[in-house]
């Protein structure tokens, strides 16, 4: 969709259909060569700038990847709706993507199709929502769980 | 009748002896050998990155803090180094050398903190003595420059808080050579003793691919031979101009990891050494002209308007300050009114620096950086410490994301442990050196 660099650092936005092969070709790609996932997360864009700025869509799930060989990085961005919010799973090409992908399901309520195992990874099972979501209130509390007795 | 087995479920953790921090393994044994891992993480989780969001820029340094708490220093400057990347700021190069002699510090202490508890578990007391010894030698320079040993906050936008103390030059060569010494008693007891070598070798083992395919960093990716470091590859600060080698290992087991250590921490103090060297202006940076009077006398003179005799004195503070008064400031912060803080002089002694000072601390006035996102890696103890922040040009960061090295190793630790025997959990699970602080954030 767009390509653009910030303070030096190469940005590349993509459609979420065009995921995997995208990142087929940055990982097969001998010039590319893209064999480190170092980083996968997502930012919620939900009133960005105090709601000034509108974005299309209200999620944006961010890679960066770093080239061992190349020595050089790049940060791919899948914008995400809000309704149904779903990506591919990258597990198959970079296992890293596995427990990032997790982390991101907690945060965010971001889906991976495919993941093996879409748990929640720093909070527990029973928690109500996505913590990282702009309208979950920082201060909020949520009753402990635990065994009854 | 045919004898019936089944594997069994063993919990460790998370409150466990050998689980440095909290996190829970359930592993399944068929008799002794592990089978199967599943590691759970999270019983520390803080909402580090959801707090960053609610408050301003530079109030995220305690925060950086509590991430890794045996290297905390490294995490300040990984922060600090990703906003001036966005605000698009350089900083003196003073800062630039105090801020590598305080990361390098930082990293000794790691990874004496790691030896030291694996050699322990092992049954070698002594060691973690020794060791513990050592980096109480580092912690003491830590504390004659930031104030405090563990949650320092010391690195700040655009610079560091305090400069180095008079003096503080030949302190350090001292406890360089201590620890130096503390090194080679440790190597002499471990690298032949035949129970510790016994217990590291060939367990744990990772080969390079898996490493690298898990994401893996630092010093656990480079015990498998892969010589990758944050330092050489995109050398930040002045780690270009410091002649240092990347010890690497070749097995990607235990004792890999260990030498690896061994060699970063000889390596580390080696660049100190050389920053000391190169550092302008030598150990300390201004000579006092005026008198040091108290804070609040300060006020009540300049509140008078005798703001003249005020220009030459320096103020009282409190030691937690002290180092970032007027004649050290220009040397360790960046020339930018709209980021650092004035020295405390002139917030007491002119309506100036008070002004500059509310317009940097307010809600609402704060550091303001361009609408963009940036991404930036340091070398942290465990590997590649990134930060990712976004900001939508307001004084709160509308996103933090930092990369924890311990993440990817935490999620790799499975193949390390499957097909060891369950006593090999032990030195295996201390030589990752897992670091909940930054593992759960």
């Amino acid at each position: 969709m767009e390509a653009h660099a910030f303070r030096g650092d190469e940005t590349l936005v993509i459609r979420p259909g065009a995921l995997l092969a995208v990142a087929k070709f940055l990982k097969e790609t001998p010039e590319l060569d893209f064999n480190v996932l170092m980083d996968l997360t997502a930012v919620d864009y939900l009133f960005f700038a105090g709601g000034r700025v509108q974005k299309e869509f209200r999620f944006e799930v961010v890679y960066h990847f770093y080239s061992l060989k190349h020595n050089h990085r790049l940060r791919l961005k899948v914008p995400v709706d809000e309704k149904d919010p779903e990506v591919d799973t990258l597990n198959d090409l970079w296992p890293s993507a596995n427990w990032y992908e997790r982390e991101v399901w907690d945060m965010f309520g971001i889906q991976f199709k495919g993941h093996p195992n879409l748990k929640r990874i720093l909070m527990y099972e029973e928690f109500q929502g996505h913590a990282l979501r702009k309208d979950y209130p920082f201060n909020k509390r949520q009753p402990l769980i635990g065994p009854q007795n | 009748m045919a004898t019936q087995t089944r594997n069994m479920l063993l919990n460790v953790g998370p409150s466990h002896p050998a689980m440095h921090g909290v996190i829970r393994l359930v592993m399944e044994l068929e008799g002794e050998k592990i089978k199967g891992v599943d590691v759970e993480i999270g019983y520390l989780h803080r909402a580090f990155e959801k707090m960053c969001e609610t408050v301003m820029y530079a109030q995220c340094f305690p925060y950086t803090d509590r991430l890794n708490y045996v290297s905390p220093l490294i995490n300040n400057v990984g922060f600090a180094m990703t906003v001036e990347k966005l605000l698009g700021i350089d900083v003196p190069e003073r800062a630039k050398y105090i801020r590598v002699i305080m990361s390098e510090i930082s990293r000794v202490t790691d990874h004496l903190t790691c030896i030291g508890a694996t050699a322990m578990e092992l049954g070698a007391m002594s060691v973690f003595l020794y060791m513990i010894k050592a980096r109480e030698y580092l912690y003491e320079l830590v504390e004659e420059i930031t104030g405090a040993r563990l949650t320092i906050s010391y690195v700040r936008i655009g610079g560091v808080k305090a400069d180095l103390t008079p003096g503080f030059t030949d302190q350090c060569f001292q406890k360089i050579a201590d620890v130096r010494k503390v090194l080679i008693e440790a190597d002499e007891l471990l690298t032949r003793n035949r129970i510790f070598f016994d217990r590291m070798k060939g367990i744990g083992t990772i080969c390079a691919e898996d490493a690298i395919a898990y994401g893996i960093t630092g010093p656990f990716l480079r015990s498998t031979g892969v010589a990758y470091d944050v330092r050489k590859a995109n050398p930040y600060l002045i780690y270009d101009r410091l002649d240092f080698e990347v010890p690497t290992g070749t097995t990607g087991d235990n004792l890999d990891r260990y030498f690896v250590r061994m060699a970063e921490m000889e390596q580390s103090l080696r660049m100190i050494e050389q920053c000391f060297q190169q550092i302008p202006d030598g150990a300390i940076s201004g000579e006092l002209t005026g008198c040091v009077i108290p804070a609040a006398q300060m006020v009540d003179r300049a509140k008078m308007g005798q703001t003249e005799d005020l220009i030459e004195d320096e103020v009282d503070l409190d030691p937690t300050l002290q180092g970032g008064t007027k004649r050290y400031h220009e040397a360790i912060n960046a020339d930018q009114k709209d980021v650092v803080l004035p020295a405390k002089e002139n917030t007491y002694g002119n309506i100036e620096g008070l002004m500059n000072h509310f317009k940097l601390v307010m809600y609402g006035h704060g550091i303001r950086p361009p609408v963009g996102e940036v991404y930036f890696p340091v070398e942290g103890a465990n590997g590649e410490l990134g930060f990712y922040i976004v900001s939508d040009g307001r004084d709160l960061p509308w996103r933090v994301r930092v990369h924890p090295p311990c993440f990817p190793i935490m999620a790799a630790l499975p193949k390390c442990l499957v097909g060891d025997m369950m006593a090999d959990l032990v030195p295996t699970f201390g030589s990752v050196n897992m670091i909940a602080g930054e593992l759960d954030r």
